[in-house]
Formats: structure tokens, sequence, C-alpha cells
């Protein structure tokens, strides 16, 4: 049997392990630059708040009814999920990190006991609430979760096939797993509107209709494994790092230290996991939600040489945005894509430069260890203008309880 | 190149020990080599004429106060405490280790939520089950725990770290 592992209302429980007030309130977290809504606590939930709502919208709700609103703290979000994904591991050797807040785990034995306990000691040691859903696979122990959440209950297991229709026949077909919007207009348009239809679906028709995923998921719906758990995440194939800005940037110089910033980001992830890129794109975009002109573009340059070197990537991410920038323009987004990545050990020895390519891999990895000891920003690429309308807006942040020293929680006593 | 130099000296030392041995008492032989020895504990072994290290198989790493005061990380918060309810045990200022894992007994230092509230406070359970707060500064009153009140263990308080 497989379960499936989400915390409830991730990024709202983890504001609310280190601010007890928040308990009884409703919360809302919200997107980068504090766009929108991307998460929402029940109370939140029950003002009528939705998934998405941009922020200007419920501000006049936020006095009313004492909404407490985040901009998101990714910082702190992340190390609680590490500690969710490593807790888990101790009941079952077999888990798959699906996404920030959710988790597949094979279980034995005792599932629905197995599911109380994990429930138990994973808010015990970290103080966050989580729902386990219980089926043969993977697309039904998604519906099991949904169930549980629905039913108010932690635990929902849905071993037996009969307990399994009766959910099927209550769960309309968009919130199925792997059934987005196109898919549910089709199946729509057929008649089948709950999972128990399309658990009935002819399975040649749905392949047609559907692709071999929508297949996949017939087969699931009935029972059988066609996704295994995915123990080994897959490697890389490219990195992306991009931000939107919390004003308008305007100028190429401007420009070019944000792109600066986010590919010292972007370098750091590759060297961790011990990568090289080939190819590195960027692009740039304005704000399609405004009134003034719009422009977006990107462009891509292979590179004759593989490489890791921060300072190399630097060079061609100016050039790449010297093809596409135009001058006149309100710009919201510019972002870097590494890609072609390949392990680092399937480099070859440069035919010209090989010795300062050496010497760059040194610099960067100096780089990488003050960064990691001092901070991102204790040591710089080039000279960083003071323009701060690139920067992102985060005007509610919480603290990084966990994750630094400065910020821990504080009890006054 | 130093390997060179090193057999060479070692030699030479040899030939010093040789001196050394016939104008002295054996027993004065192993005092000064010894000391020597633990300078250069790596290089010695490659030479098998020298002496093992006595001390290299007693060799443990350096005392790692992450590894001592944290036993089950993935449970473990760092707390800064301020106020003087817990005079003299804790100090106001105080980094406090919480480690959520460990369950909590009567007389554990915890930090409790009441309510809203975190406090940092010694548990005490009674026999028949009374359940109450007590600071350690006599000036506060117990908080006495009732069924109606909405009362967790946050985490058992492991260690206060106090800098001078």
């Amino acid at each position: 049997m497989i379960g499936l592992i989400d915390c409830n209302n991730f990024y709202v429980s983890c504001e609310r392990v280190f601010q007890p007030a928040l308990r009884s309130r409703p919360v809302v977290v919200l997107s980068n630059n504090d766009g929108c809504v991307i998460a929402r606590s029940e109370e939140a939930k029950a003002l009528g708040i939705t998934m998405g709502t941009p922020y200007f919208q419920i501000e006049y709700l936020i006095e009313k009814k004492n909404v407490a609103v985040f901009s998101s703290n990714y910082t702190l979000y992340g190390d609680m999920s590490a500690r969710v994904m490593e807790a888990l591991q101790s009941f079952s050797p077999e888990t798959e990190i699906y996404s920030i807040d959710e988790a597949f785990l094979r279980l034995e034995e005792n599932f629905e006991e197995t599911g109380n306990k994990i429930c138990k000691l994973i808010y015990q040691w970290t103080g966050l609430p989580v729902s386990v859903g219980i089926a043969p696979n993977k697309t039904l122990a998604k519906i099991a979760n949904r169930t549980a959440k629905k039913l108010k209950s932690s635990v929902f297991e849905m071993s037996d096939a009969k307990t399994r229709d009766e959910v099927l026949r209550e769960t309309p077909i968009k919130d199925v797993w792997g059934i987005g919007y196109n898919s549910t207009k089709k199946l729509n348009a057929l008649g089948i509107f709950n999972a128990f239809q399309l658990k009935n679906f002819d399975r040649r028709h749905a392949r047609k209709l559907l692709s071999v995923t929508g297949a996949r998921i017939v087969e699931e719906l009935n029972g059988e494994t066609c996704l295994p758990l995915d123990l080994a995440p897959a490697p890389k194939k490219s990195i992306t790092c991009s931000r939107s800005f919390g004003g308008h940037v305007e100028s190429f110089a401007d420009l070019h230290d944000a792109l600066g910033c986010y590919l010292v980001r972007a370098g750091e992830k590759m060297r961790k996991n011990n990568l090289t890129a080939r190819a590195v794109t960027v692009f740039l975009a304005t704000n399609r939600f405004s009134k003034q002109p719009q422009y977006s573009n990107s462009h891509t340059i292979e590179l004759i040489n593989s490489t890791d070197s921060t300072r190399e990537l630097r060079e061609w991410t100016r050039r790449a945005l010297a093809v596409i920038y135009k001058k006149g323009f309100l710009y919201k987004k510019v972002g870097v894509i590494l890609q072609g990545l390949r392990s680092e050990s399937a480099e070859t020895i440069r035919l010209r430069g090989e010795k300062d390519y050496q010497k760059d891999k040194r610099l960067c990895a100096a780089l990488d260890q003050i960064s990691r000891k001092f901070g991102r920003d204790a040591v710089r690429f080039g000279c960083r203008s003071n323009s701060k309308n690139w920067q992102m807006l985060a005007e509610h942040k919480s603290a990084c309880y966990t994750t630094n020293l400065r910020e821990v929680l504080r009890i006054a006593n | 190149m130093f390997g060179l130099c090193y057999i060479l000296f070692h030699s030479l030392n040899k030939i010093f020990w040789v001196k050394h041995i016939m104008f002295n008492s054996v027993s004065s032989f192993f005092i000064p080599n010894r000391a020597r020895r633990l300078s250069r504990p790596l290089i010695l072994t490659r030479v098998p004429a020298g002496f093992p290290s006595p001390a290299e198989d007693y060799i443990e790493g350096r005392i790692d106060l992450n590894r001592e005061l944290i036993r089950n990380p993935l449970a473990t918060f760092y707390v800064r405490v301020s106020g003087d309810s817990m005079e003299p045990v804790i100090h106001s200022g105080a980094l406090i280790v919480v480690d959520r894992m460990i369950e909590t007994r009567d007389g554990d230092i915890v930090i409790a939520r009441v309510g809203s509230e975190l406090c940092v406070k010694r548990l005490r359970i009674s026999d028949n089950g009374a359940v109450w707060l007590s600071s350690e500064n006599t000036i506060y009153k117990p908080i006495v725990i009732t069924e109606e009140m909405d009362f967790e263990v946050w985490g058992k308080v492991s260690h206060a770290i106090h800098t001078f």
C-alpha cells in the first residue's frame, strides 16, 4: 500500500508553530513580491479567500476580519519541510519526496495504525499537522488524502474496493491527480463527471482521448500500479533562476545586476550537484498586466566548452542580455536558465584556457564557501548599483526561526 | 625532498641515540623520543623503522558540541529567553536548546503553550493527574492547568547556553 503524507496548509502551519497567537486567526501567505495568496488557513478559506487571489483585492478584509498576512519565507518552509521528510524516513525505507509538503511512502502493514502514528509523531516532532491517505497506488492515495481532509480526519484508508468506489463517486474528475483543465473539458463532453465513471471508462478510448498518461490514470483508478515510487530523483536537466521585480526596471545596468544575482544562485546550485552547463538562456519580460508597451524575448547561447564558473557564465549572460535588451520598456522580470547540465566528471580538458578555467573553479569553490559561512552577499562579482527597485517585495516576512541564530524564536518569560 | 631530509635526520638521530645509550642509562631512552614523535605522528608511521605512535589508536576526533547537545536534529529548535521567571536556573538572555522528540515527565523544564502564549516553565504532574507550571523564581505564582485550558507541551528544554 502507498501512503500520501501531506502537510495541512503547510506555509500557514509553519508560521503557526512559532507564533501560536495565529492559531485562532485567519492567516494567508503571499507569493513572491507579495503578489497573490498562495496559502490559507481554514479560517481564511471560510472567509471566501481563494487560492491565487491578488493581495490588493483582499486588503479590505485584512483589517475587518483580523487576517494575518505573511510574505513567503522559503528559508523557513524549506527547513521545516526537510525536517518532515527526514522524519518520514523513519516510518518506511521507501519514500518519494513529491513536493515541499507532500511525500509518498510504501506501507507494509497496520495501515491505519501507522497512519495515525505518523500524524501524531510528525506533529510532536515538528509542530506541523499532516494528513495521510492510504490506498493501493499513488493516484488513489492522492484521492484518499483529499478525502481525509474533507472529512477533517487525519487518516483515510481505501484498501477495500467497496470504500474506493464510494469515494470515487464523490470525486469530481478535475480533482483526480493528472487530469487537467483540458482533459476535464473533453471528459465532461462525453458525460464523465466523477472518478468512478472515469474508472469504468474504456481503456483504449482513454488512450486515444487522453494519451498514455490518461490511460495510466484509468488503470490506477482500477487499483493497478502504473506509477512506481520514484526513490531517486532524476538528475536536473536545467536550472532556472528568475524573479519578478518589486518595481519596474528600465536600464541595462540594473537588469544585468539582477541577472548577476540570480546567476550566483543558479551557479551555486549547479556546483552543489557537481554539474556543468552547456548552454545559457536569458529571458526578460515587461509586466503583461500593465497598459505600458509590451515586450518579451529570450536568447540562448550554446557554449563551446561546458562550464560551471560563475565568472564565465556572467560574461555569457551579459552578451545574451545585450542581444535582446531594448531601450524604453519597463521590465518586470528577468531570468537565467542554465541548460544541458552534465556531470562535472564528463568534462573534457579545454584546448585553450584550461589553466584559467582551473583558476575559476578554485575561485568559485572559495566563493561558495564564503557565502555558506557569511551569507550570500558577503562577496560579490563586479560592482552593483544601489538601485533597489529590482529587489523583491517582502513586507510581511516572518523570521528565519530555524536557520539564523539572530532570528530564533524569542520567549519573554 | 622532505622525506629524504627526514630519513637523513632520522638516521642521524639514531646515531645520536646510540651514543646516548652508551653514556646514559637505558631508562631515559623513551622520554625525549616520545615527545618528538607526538609532534609528527603522520610521518613517523610511514617509516618502518620508527615506533608507531602510541596515541594513534586513541585519536577520536575533537569534541563536537553539536553532537553532544543535539540528539535529534530534526526535532531540535533554538529559543532565546528573556525575563527572570526561571532564575537562577535559566538566566535572561540565555539560548536554550529545545528537543521535541523527548517525552516530557514531571520535573522537566519545558516550553509550554497556554492558549496563544509560549512560556518556559518547570512541568509538574502529580500522581492524581493534576498539572501545573512552576517558575523557578519564587516571586511568580505557578500556573494551574485546567481541563478547559488550551494547553500543550511545545518541547523539552534540554540545555541552556549562557554567554558571559
